[in-house]
């Protein structure tokens, strides 16, 4: 028993003298721009279950795990809004048993997000969910739903998870929203009709309507392409290439690539003013 | 307290600068300003790595990449900072040592179309017609696409205009058919498209082409400052540095790295 509570005891002070850690960390880098919205394209669970003889299953679930930890992080720092591509609309055409491991990994991890104790209701986060959830099997999409409901009204940062997203598909999702909306506008409107549809009528009809553009795309694994992920938003946005797998990403990572960002913030910031 | 309170307690940096004090400040700046400092020493020292490597790749020394396979490398991109574009020389020294890499498509892009300004083109293709003997300049009917006749390469100019500009055309399109449609009652008010749609729009407004298979960006940071987003699904994406220190080097080991990639598109 008394062997138990050292160990906790040590548990404690190691985590205490981690956190304060972290907190001077992020003193000294808020001296520079802080991004306001990170995006991560979460690539190579499968790849590290095979450098580790695991199974992919294993993969994920450490993924998952290492998510948790970026979010915390990000959070911490002060970004404000984290999106992260969690299944592709290509990705369904992996196997049936990953794709359903897959599944009941999101619909377990969704659920856990409602429970007083996750870190959704300590942060306050907002969830959305971006994507085309009708390909999403019944369960896991109103899993999505309950939990983009039940946050809401939720004041603190926002985490936007793709699921079952492709940027084209957005952008077609767009052009539906967008024609429709101007149909039913002319309809109503007994004014001049307007059938020019602009990129601001777009732009409200993504899924990421009313978030900012990424500040920063972090693609992990050394890949160096979007593969379809918010390539619309990503104009301005500062893509940083991770060499390390998903699930090996770490605070070490998070800091370097702030660091960097800060580096290019005065470029990108001088090209967002020339467009305006 | 009920926990929603706690929240903006929790959300709120640690450390607010006006909360610090003055030597807690300087201290921090200090650290600042010596990370930084590390950072960009281990950027130059990556970067004289990088030069010996490039060098070595030039001077034909690392045998791998002698035997270049770009037969998989049908078009490439490369994106230019708008300011750099003027250095229209450097730009067409460029685009002729691509030329001997047999790349079937080149696409130039600057955010602001610097680049398809008629005079600055016409001193590219002046530069590659000297540079060039086999190849053979003509003009196409849309002033921002070039031939070279005898190479049967196609030479693009992009802008932003070509980007989210050419969608919003796209989609201003799709809806006169959607109207058109509704008028002989086919459709009830859902519109309902395809990517295949949005493909054929793009190219009835002439904002369509092919996707990259590789993009270089030659500019300060690894940005894609507008490139059309229909045509960057799956283009692998490298950043070769300022135009100013481009290394023949830097683009034999982006191609080199291109035709050893394996993508399996998500499955």
């Amino acid at each position: 028993m008394e062997h138990g509570s050292k160990v906790s005891h040590t548990y404690d002070f190691v985590g205490s003298v981690w956190s304060f850690f972290r907190r001077c960390v992020y003193s000294i880098i808020s001296i520079g721009p802080i991004p306001n919205h990170i995006a991560f394209i979460m690539d190579g669970n499968r790849r590290y279950a095979k450098c580790h003889g695991l199974k992919p299953n294993a993969g994920h679930r450490m993924g998952f795990l290492a998510l948790m930890s970026v979010l915390q992080y990000c959070y911490e720092m002060g970004v404000h809004y984290v999106t992260v591509y969690a299944f592709s609309i290509d990705n369904f055409n992996r196997t049936p048993e990953e794709v359903q491991h897959v599944m009941d990994l999101m619909q377990d991890k969704i659920e856990g997000l409602l429970k007083e104790e996750s870190f959704v209701n300590k942060y306050g986060i907002r969830v959305n969910f971006w994507g085309n959830l009708r390909l999403l099997r019944e369960s896991v999409r109103l899993a999505a739903e309950k939990a983009m409901a039940a946050t809401a009204e939720n004041k603190g940062a926002v985490l936007s998870i793709c699921i079952a997203y492709t940027s084209r598909d957005e952008i077609v999702h767009a052009i539906q929203g967008a024609c429709k909306e101007k149909y039913n506008q002319n309809q109503s409107s007994k004014d001049v009709k307007e059938d020019e549809i602009s990129i601001a009528d777009l732009e409200s009809h993504m899924y990421t309507s009313g978030c900012p553009d990424p500040d920063i795309i972090v693609r992990t694994s050394g890949e160096t392409r979007l593969s379809n992920f918010l390539l619309w938003q990503s104009s301005r946005s500062y893509l940083h290439v991770h060499n390390a797998l998903w699930p090996e990403i770490s605070f070490c990572h998070l800091v370097w690539e702030i660091l960097q960002y800060q580096r290019v913030q005065p470029f990108l910031v001088k090209q967002k003013e020339k467009s305006l | 307290m009920d926990s929603r309170d706690k929240i903006p307690s929790l959300l709120t940096p640690q450390f607010k600068i006006s909360q610090r004090s003055g030597a807690w400040m300087l201290l921090s700046e200090f650290c600042w300003h010596l990370l930084h400092f590390v950072v960009h020493m281990v950027h130059i020292v990556s970067h004289m790595v990088d030069s010996f490597q490039f060098y070595f790749i030039s001077s034909g020394l690392l045998r791998e990449y002698d035997i270049l396979q770009v037969k998989k490398l049908r078009h490439l991109a490369i994106i230019f900072d708008s300011e750099e574009a003027h250095q229209t020389s450097k730009i067409g020294e460029l685009i002729s040592y691509l030329l001997s890499f047999g790349v079937k498509h080149i696409s130039l892009y600057d955010m602001e179309g610097v680049l398809k300004q008629s005079n600055e083109m016409e001193f590219i293709l002046k530069g590659l017609n000297d540079s060039s003997a086999t190849s053979h300049f003509e003009a196409d009917a849309n002033p921002s696409t070039a031939f070279l006749d005898k190479e049967k390469m196609k030479l693009e100019l992009l802008s932003f205009s070509d980007g989210k500009e050419g969608v919003a055309k796209a989609a201003s399109l799709l809806y006169s058919k959607y109207l058109t449609d509704v008028d002989i009652g086919e459709h009830q008010i859902e519109p309902r498209f395809t990517e295949a749609d949005v493909d054929g729009a793009l190219r009835s407004v002439g904002c369509e082409g092919p996707e990259p298979d590789l993009l270089l960006i030659v500019g300060p940071a690894r940005c894609s400052l507008g490139f059309p987003a229909w045509r960057m699904r799956y283009t692998e994406i490298v950043h070769i540095g300022p135009l100013g220190s481009v290394k023949f080097g830097a683009i034999v080991k982006a191609i080199y790295d291109f035709s050893k990639k394996h993508q399996n598109y998500g499955s």
